[in-house]
Parts: C-alpha cells; structure tokens; sequence
C-alpha cells in the first residue's frame, strides 16, 4: 500500500470509525433497548457465536445467486449477440428490455417459489430474470459503441461479420458488459434474499432475517445483514478487479 | 413510430409463447383433474382449453389475468378490500411519500457532498459501497424497529420506499452536478460568483438531465421498496400483500394481477417523470 492509496482511503476509514464509536457511545449512554438499535459490540459478539449458522445460510443463498448469476447474464449476453444480426428483433426486443428494468420484478419471486420448490432453485430463477434484461440492454448499446473508423478498417481487411464481431466489437462491448455484470451482483443478492421471504428450507439469509425478525433478535438480524452487506461488496469487488485486468485499455483506467 | 411494427410483433409473439407455455405446464394438473372427475373420454382440445382456464393454474393464461384485473379494477368497488384499486392506492400512497423524501434527502445529500470536500471524500467511498450491499434486506428490520416506536400504518413502508430511492439518486445527482466543464466553472470564477451562487446558477441547471434520469430510477426504486415493505407487514394491504396472500393460498391468478398492476404503477410513475423531464429540458434548450 503506498502513501496515496493510504491518503484516499483514510477518511473514509476514519468516518466509518467515528460513526461506529459514536453508535456505539449512543446505545450504551442513552440506555437504548437492544430490540431497537443493538451496539456494535453485541452484533459483533454475535456474529462471533452463530459463524456455524451464519455459514450454512451463506452456502444456502449465495447457491442460488451464483446458478441465477451465471445463467442470467450468460443468456442475456447471448440472446444479446443473436439479435445482433437483426435490427427488426432490436427494435421489437429492447424498448421492451429497457421497460422491464424499471418493474418491480421481485415480484415474481412468489411464483418462481411456487413453480421451482423451496430450494435454491427457485431463487436462482428469480435472479435469472433479474439479471438477464440489464445484461441484454447494455451488450446491445455495446455492440454498437465501436466506432465507424475502427468498423471500416474492418471492411477493408475484407474481414466477415464474425471476425468484425469477435476481434472488434465484442472487445468494444466489454466496457457495457462489464457494467452489467457489476450491477447485476447486486441485482442478484437482493433477488435471492427477497425470494427467501416467500418461502425457504429452514436456511438461507432472506429466511434468517425474516424469522429472527419475528423472534425480536435484532442483533441476529444484524450480523445477517452485515454478512450479506460483506457478500455483495465481495462480489462486486471481484467483478470490478476482473473488470480491470480485461480492460485495462480503456479509457478510465489509462487515465490514472 | 418505426419500433411499433417490430415491437407488436414480438409482443405478439410473447404472447403466443406464454398460451403454448400455460397449455403445456397446465396439462398434467388438468389431467389429474380428470382422472379425480373420473372422465377419460376428453380429446386432446379439449384437455388444452379446459388447462387454459383453471382455477389454480401454475400459470395463468393472459385472458385469465386480463378477466381478473378487469374483475377487480372495474367490477369491483374501489373501496372494497378485494378491488386492486384500492391495494394500489394503498402502495402508490406509500411510493410518493416515500420518493418525495427519499429524493429530497438524495438531492440534499448530493449538494452537500458537492460543496465540501471533506463530506466528498469521507461520506461518498460509502455511498458508492452502500450500492453494492442488498439494502433490502432491511426492510423487515425498519418495519420491527418503527414499531417499537408505536409507529405503523404507512409510515414504515415510506420509509423503506425513501431509503431506496435517496441512493441512485444521490449518486445521480453528485454526477450531474460535477457535469459543469471547468471552462464553465472558471467564467463562474472570473465573475467572482461565491459558491452558492455556482451551485444556482452553473451547477443545478447543468445537472437537469441527471436529475430526470435518477428520479426515473428512484421512482422505480421506491415501489420495490414499498411493495416488499407490504410483505414484511402485509396485514393493513397493498399489492405486496396481494402478492403474499396469493402465495399462501396458491391463488395464482391473484398473484399475476397484482404484478401486472404493480407493473402498470411503475410504467407510469417513469413515464410521468420522463414526460417531465422532456418538457423541462426542451424548454431549457437541452440537446435532446
């Protein structure tokens, strides 16, 4: 870690801290009972005790995200590169696309429930759909990024509509894909956890929160959330260093 | 326009894809029904409409959904408890308070972290990293907590709707309000315009686009928050407790209609803001 990184990250750091210390002189000075706002020590000593618990709800979701990940922007990017070829199915395919990403599609957590099981099966479905429409919208706008220059190079190395797709604008697309891929993690936790509230077996994150919330252990709750607030920040930590080694040429990270 | 003709025909075709789905998932259910009813002399057509208009399908066909909302929006009172005007009145009530807050909050958050530095390096690493944690988990939380507080009916669920839509906004809304290239920022300085007078002047107008586009994705944002608020707390309505319901009872056609009404919520609010934000930034001679 070198001195710049140091000087960017330390107030943050600091900030995190005094509001940790300050939460934790509240609850203690004002006397405030545990049901409503636990201290941070307790949520910590409770996230120490329950790690056997803990861990088997993170195997139990994150199953159903990573399958719902996977197969969801996997398809998105594929039906994406199918209609490439085809304007009249662009334009029929992504207003419609565009339209689904402001539904309230966890809503279809119930049925998915209901059609897929208790399992995790059920959760990836949910995040399958969750994650298949941003990942379509944005490879299509990416495809279309490369510029005119670089696509009539193209046509003077005589190359065919492969070649141009795979040397030339499915690299020029990984920025958009990319940026699917890292809103999508997010995407894929919230559906999985809310998927959880319809209807689980006795385990998973979603499952915990929503029964520990009916037996008032706020602090359980608490460090359920803190290990799904570390998963999704894991995740999308991981995807953008992905991110930055397969695009290292663009413009964002040469800058620095 | 030119999208109307490709989008109706794959509108078309969606549809023709869900009535072979619904016969095809319905059939087996259907013929159990059949045999229980002790009838075996049904031809194949018969077996696909009678699947298409089950009581308790595992998916409903589109007519049945449409019979349903109709049933609910138009023959039902609005005031009853089983007319979906009424659960979406509920949810579109708890959506604006919530997004009005949130926004305001969102918006307040942005200038201040645009004007000082300290806030922007301290508070925005957080901002960015809160949108990578799943927020929603809190929602039954929030619910648990404001009760203590003897605090229920609606307010909780506003709550939720602000606390997720104050974020995209406020990153929005912190872009839009850096969008000012330094050419403009130095005429500001050059006419000794004091920072607030920046803000007014240069900075809130040059961040309309931004703001329009955020308040799409808060809207959108403060409906998730308030339909999954009705399922944490589902006992005083709204279509997250529609949804809930329907799935306790296996009433699936219930289910579908609150969607699709909670669907038609959101396709509106966004439209409504877009329009909005069409006229304001035409009138403001934004490059559309």
């Amino acid at each position: 870690m070198n001195a710049r990184a140091l000087r960017d990250l330390a107030p943050p750091l600091l900030f995190g801290l005094v509001v940790l210390a300050l939460w934790e002189a509240g609850v203690r000075l004002l006397g405030v009972p545990m049901i409503i706002l636990p201290a941070p020590s307790e949520i910590g000593w409770r996230l120490v005790t329950s790690v056997p618990t803990l861990t088997a709800d993170f195997l139990q979701t994150i199953r159903g995200v990573l399958a719902g990940y996977f197969i969801g922007c996997g398809s998105g990017l594929l039906v994406a590169i199918l209609i490439d070829r085809s304007p009249f199915l662009q334009r029929g395919l992504l207003p419609l696309g565009n339209l689904v990403s402001a539904l309230p599609i966890v809503g279809v957590a119930p049925i998915m429930v209901m059609w897929f099981g208790f399992d995790w099966q059920s959760k990836a479905a949910v995040v399958v759909i969750m994650t298949f429409f941003p990942m379509l919208v944005n490879v299509a706008s990416g495809l279309s990024s490369a510029g005119a220059m670089e696509r009539d190079l193209m046509r003077t190395y005589a190359a065919s509509y492969e070649q141009t797709l795979l040397k030339l604008r499915l690299p020029a697309a990984l920025p958009f894909v990319f940026n699917a891929l890292k809103i999508n993690t997010t995407l894929a936790m919230i559906g999985a956890i809310i998927a959880e509230f319809f209807g689980t077996p006795t385990v998973g994150m979603g499952f915990r929160i929503s029964t520990e919330v009916g037996h008032l252990s706020i602090d359980m709750v608490w460090a359920t959330i803190v290990v799904a607030a570390v998963t999704g920040s894991a995740f999308y930590a991981l995807v953008a260093f992905i991110e930055r080694r397969a695009t290292f040429w663009h413009a964002s990270y040469r800058a620095r | 326009m030119k999208s109307i003709i490709p989008l109706s025909t794959v509108l078309l075709a969606l549809f023709a894809i869900w009535y072979v789905a619904a016969a095809l998932m319905n059939a087996p259910l259907q013929r159990d029904l059949f045999a229980n009813a002790g009838r075996a002399d049904y031809s194949t057509s018969d077996l696909a409409i009678a699947s298409l208009n089950m009581e308790r399908p595992k998916l409903p066909a589109p007519h049945q959904i449409a019979a349903e909302l109709y049933k609910l929006t138009i023959d039902t009172a609005p005031t009853s408890k089983r007319s979906l005007v009424y659960h979406a009145g509920i949810t579109l009530e708890e959506t604006l308070v919530g997004f009005f807050f949130g926004a305001l909050f969102g918006v307040g958050l942005a200038v201040m972290v645009v004007s000082t530095r300290l806030l922007e390096r301290s508070l925005m690493p957080w901002i960015v990293a809160s949108q990578t944690v799943p927020i929603i988990a809190l929602a039954p939380m929030i619910v648990v907590i404001l009760n203590q507080f003897d605090i229920g009916g609606m307010t909780p669920k506003a709550v939720i709707a602000a606390y997720l839509s104050f974020f995209p906004i406020t990153v929005g809304m912190v872009k839009g309000l850096r969008s000012p290239d330094l050419l403009q920022l130095d005429l500001m300085r050059t006419y000794s315009a004091t920072p607030s007078q920046t803000m007014s002047k240069l900075r809130a107008p040059a961040s309309l686009p931004f703001f329009f586009a955020s308040m799409k994705i808060g809207a959108a944002a403060a409906l998730v928050g308030a339909v999954v608020a009705e399922v944490t707390k589902s006992e005083d309505g709204g279509l997250g407790a529609r949804l809930l319901a329907g799935s306790y009872y296996g009433q699936t056609v219930q289910i579908w209609a609150a969607l699709f009404t909670a669907a038609a919520l959101s396709g509106v609010l966004v439209a409504a803001i877009g329009l909005a934000g069409r006229i304001t930034l035409k009138r403001m001679a934004f490059p559309q």
